[in-house]
Formats: structure tokens, C-alpha cells, sequence
């Protein structure tokens, strides 16, 4: 108990204190985060909504494989990103790993599936809801795809949360292709990692605490903007 | 480069009249689940007027429909559209599907979709809600609309894609009378303007008023076709003339 009080105070101090340290490493996290579920929602919404919408033979073979691909192991997937981007490897010479975007490229990885699974079972539904409308309106498969992905908005910001809560959790693949370097590519997760293995539990608790803090924000962000939008869009 | 389409609704053209037939059947059937739905319907529909497919519950109406709308396709047979109707038929469904926005929005993406320009779109939308009606609820939640309103919006929508084809299944089934009014008059109106329609209903009174020609379904089969007045003046099918005076048809 004591030493949780000491890690809150901890916490405290270091937030009210404005270490210049912790921005540093909050920002990271933020920046590598949000640019990985940015990319992933990209890929993973129309894809989602590609697998939900075109009937094409193994269609329930890839749904299986992206549904599987959500419980993908970090460290496997930092292990090929980085086998990928090592000097040896076919992405070599491009000088990404141990760099923010070699941590972007492995978030991605592990968001994507996510966003895409979440997003096609929310609009298998519509789809269904839609399909004689839309055909009997002579929409092509392009429409058809625009619509459900907009009339489904606001369930999808839902699988963007799931993405996101995913990647600002992650720790094994970014500090595989980021190497936790300071002032770099130290990150909220692998800053609490490298505190706990020298025994600053207290530090490592405080930063957890505060990662903790941030995934609240940010979810209660994203669920009144959308709800505020939600209602507005249903006045 | 993009042609605006403008509405043509209140213009009294008839461009499908130097056609014989608008639509044509040919030994259609549709077996589902090794049920028989419709079996070896053969017909011509007319190129002009409304044609009103009547029937008792699971005669096969609305399957009928969807097949001549490609929704469904037939089992065996041939569905054939006169040519100059391909890609010009829009179909209004028993409850409408309104997409999750406004009625100006539902309109905008139905003219989106037959590839209106942005900037006629303002103009055509305008019209096609004082065609409907709906010029007061432009800016209303589509799903918030009553049953009638949400029916004038299906039509509007449908309308707003110009079909010279319009496939109507039980458009006003749990309306009140004032909103079947108002419905059977935007119907009256569309087919002046030149759009051919066929409706399907068990309305009888309803088939009365709007009928050019009758088909009849009974359990997958076509038992009557001809001109409305004639046909309801005299049958020779019994089922049509016990379907037509209320009688028990078991």
C-alpha cells in the first residue's frame, strides 16, 4: 500500500513538476500511437468493409486469418519488422530501424487487424440492412462501401478506440525495432520496462499510472466528441 | 463531360410509348429451399400505364418483383427489360431502408449515386421535395420521419435517379388513408410523367383506382392478366373473381 502511495505521489510530482523528460517520452508515445491507429484505420475501415461487402472465393478463409491476426503476438511481429528493417534485411537500406517509425510501421502491424475485424463486423450488419437498397439503387461496389463506411461512423470510432488501446499498451515490438533509446525512442511502456528492471518500482509505477490517466482521456475524449456528434446528427 | 439530368417529372412525355412490352417473362421460376416460390410465369407486361400484380399473401407478388428488379434471379426462365429500360429501374420496397441522415442527405447520396453533379444537385434536390412534399423535413433525421413521410422519401429518392422504370412493392401497406393518398397521387403523377410502373398490392380498392393492367398470382402461378376495367368487369378465372369480391380463396 505504501509503496503504491509513493508511486502516486510519485506520479503527481513528476506531472506537476513538468519534467521535461516525461513530456519528451508522453509525447513519443503519443506521436508513435496515434499515427500507427491513424494508418491502421486507413488500411483496416475499407478493408473491413471490403470483406463485409465483396463475395470473392476464400472470403471466410481471410475473415478467419484477420479475426486470428488480432491476437497476434508483439514481440513475433517486432521480430519480423525488425528482420525486415536490419541493416541485412530487404528494407535495410532505407536506415528505419531504431527509429519512431519503425515503431509506427510495427504498431500498424499489430492495429490493423484490429480495426479491420471490428470494422467488418459492424458492417456486415449494415450491409445486410442496405444490400436490396442499394442494389436496386444500381450503386456500385466503390458506393456501396463510401455509404456503408459513413452510415456506420460512429460505431467505427468504437474500433479505432479498440486500436488505439491496443497500441499505447504495446511494449515487446517497439522495443524490439526501437531499442528504447532515450531521448529517441523511449516510450511510455518501454520507459516503465526499463524503470522495473532496475528496480525503480516507484518511478516505473508512477509512469503507469499515468499511461493509465492518458488511455482514460483520451477514450472519454473520443466518446463525447462522438456522442456529441452522434446527438447532433439525431436531432 | 457530365450532362446534368434534370427532373422531368412534370412533364406529361410518355417516351416509352412506341414500345409494345416493357418487360417480358419467360418461363420463370424460382425454387427456394426446394420450395416452390413462383412456377413457369410467361408474360409480356405493357409499355405504358401502371400494371398492378394482386394476389393473396405468398402468391409470389413481391419475389415476382424483385426478379424483374434483378434483385433475385429466377431459378429457370428468362427476365428480359425492353433495352431501353436497362439501368433505368429503381424500385420502392414495402418499408423503406433510409440511410442513417437527414431527407436532403438521402436525396444527395441517391443523386451522388447516379452521378448528378455536385452542383446541380441543390437545384434537383429542391424539386424532388416539392414533388414529395418533404420541403418543411429537408433538414429532419430520415428514421425520424413518420411511416408516410419515410414512403414519400423512398419515392423521392427513387425518383431522383430519373427511372423510366419504377418497381413499386406494397407502397403504402400500414399507412393511414391520408398518407395512401398522397402516395397514390405522387404514383398517378410519376406515371404521367412518363415512367412506366408496375405496383404490387393486395389492396384491392387500391388496384381499382391505379390499374392500367392486372396481373393475378396464385401460388406462384399467373392465373389472370389483361386490361384492368375488362378484367374486373369479367373473369373467366374463378380464384381472380373470388380474390375480386372477397371471398375465401383456401
Amino acid at each position: 500500500m505504501s509503496s503504491f502511495s509513493e508511486a502516486l505521489l510519485t506520479a503527481i510530482e513528476l506531472i506537476l513538476l513538468a519534467d521535461s523528460a516525461l513530456y519528451e517520452i508522453i509525447a513519443l508515445s503519443m506521436q508513435v500511437t496515434l499515427a500507427a491507429v491513424a494508418i491502421a484505420c486507413l488500411i483496416g475501415f475499407p478493408l473491413g468493409a471490403a470483406l463485409a461487402v465483396f463475395k470473392f472465393p476464400g472470403r471466410n478463409a481471410l475473415t478467419v486469418i484477420i479475426n486470428a491476426m488480432m491476437g497476434l503476438p508483439p514481440v513475433v511481429v517486432g521480430l519480423s519488422v525488425y528482420l525486415l528493417l536490419t541493416a541485412n534485411g530487404p528494407l535495410g537500406p532505407l536506415r528505419l530501424l531504431y527509429t519512431p517509425t519503425a515503431m509506427v510501421i510495427a504498431q500498424t502491424i499489430l492495429v490493423t487487424p484490429i480495426v479491420a475485424a471490428l470494422s467488418r463486423q459492424v458492417i456486415s450488419e449494415l450491409a445486410k440492412e442496405y444490400d436490396e437498397t442499394l442494389r436496386s439503387m444500381h450503386a456500385t461496389r466503390l458506393d456501396t462501401i463510401g455509404t456503408l463506411l459513413w452510415d456506420a461512423r460512429f460505431l467505427l470510432v468504437t474500433a479505432s478506440l479498440a486500436g488505439l488501446g491496443r497500441a499505447l499498451a504495446e511494449v515487446g515490438a517497439v522495443m524490439i525495432v526501437g531499442g528504447n533509446i532515450n531521448h529517441a525512442t523511449r516510450v511510455m511502456t518501454t520507459a516503465i520496462a526499463l524503470e522495473t528492471s532496475k528496480g525503480e518500482l516507484a518511478l516505473a509505477t508512477a509512469l503507469g499510472i499515468i499511461l493509465v490517466l492518458l488511455t482514460i482521456v483520451i477514450n472519454s475524449a473520443a466518446f463525447m466528441i462522438n456522442s456529441a456528434l452522434e446527438s447532433r446528427s439525431n436531432a | 463531360m457530365h450532362k446534368a439530368k434534370l427532373i422531368s417529372l412534370p412533364q406529361p412525355a410518355a417516351r416509352i410509348n412506341k414500345l409494345n412490352w416493357s418487360v417480358k417473362l419467360d418461363g420463370v421460376s424460382l425454387i427456394d429451399n426446394s420450395k416452390s416460390i413462383i412456377s413457369d410465369v410467361s408474360c409480356r407486361l405493357s409499355s405504358k400505364g401502371i400494371s398492378v400484380i394482386m394476389g393473396e399473401n405468398g402468391a409470389g407478388k413481391s419475389m415476382l418483383l424483385k426478379m424483374i428488379a434483378g434483385l433475385v434471379v429466377p431459378t429457370e426462365g428468362l427476365v428480359q427489360l425492353h433495352p431501353s429500360l436497362a439501368g433505368r429501374t429503381a424500385m420502392v420496397f414495402q418499408s423503406p431502408v433510409l440511410l442513417r441522415r437527414t431527407t436532403r442527405g438521402n436525396l444527395n447520396h441517391a443523386l451522388k449515386i447516379a452521378r448528378v453533379g455536385k452542383r446541380y444537385r441543390r437545384k434537383k434536390i429542391a424539386t424532388l421535395l416539392d414533388i414529395c412534399g418533404l420541403t418543411s423535413l429537408a433538414d429532419q433525421q430520415a428514421k425520424k420521419l413518420s411511416g408516410g413521410e419515410q414512403q414519400r422519401l423512398q419515392m423521392a429518392r427513387t425518383l431522383a435517379s430519373e427511372p423510366k422504370l419504377l418497381l413499386m412493392d406494397e407502397p403504402t401497406t400500414n399507412l393511414d388513408p391520408r398518407s395512401i393518398l398522397a402516395i397514390e397521387e405522387l404514383i398517378q403523377e410519376t406515371n404521367r410523367s412518363g415512367v412506366k410502373i408496375i405496383l404490387v398490392t393486395h389492396n384491392l380498392g387500391q388496384a381499382k383506382r391505379l390499374a392500367d393492367e392486372v396481373l393475378f398470382l396464385t401460388q406462384g402461378q399467373l392465373e389472370e392478366q389483361g386490361d384492368a376495367k375488362k378484367l374486373f368487369a369479367h373473369s373467366n378465372s374463378e380464384t381472380f373473381n373470388a380474390f375480386i369480391e372477397g371471398r375465401l380463396i383456401i
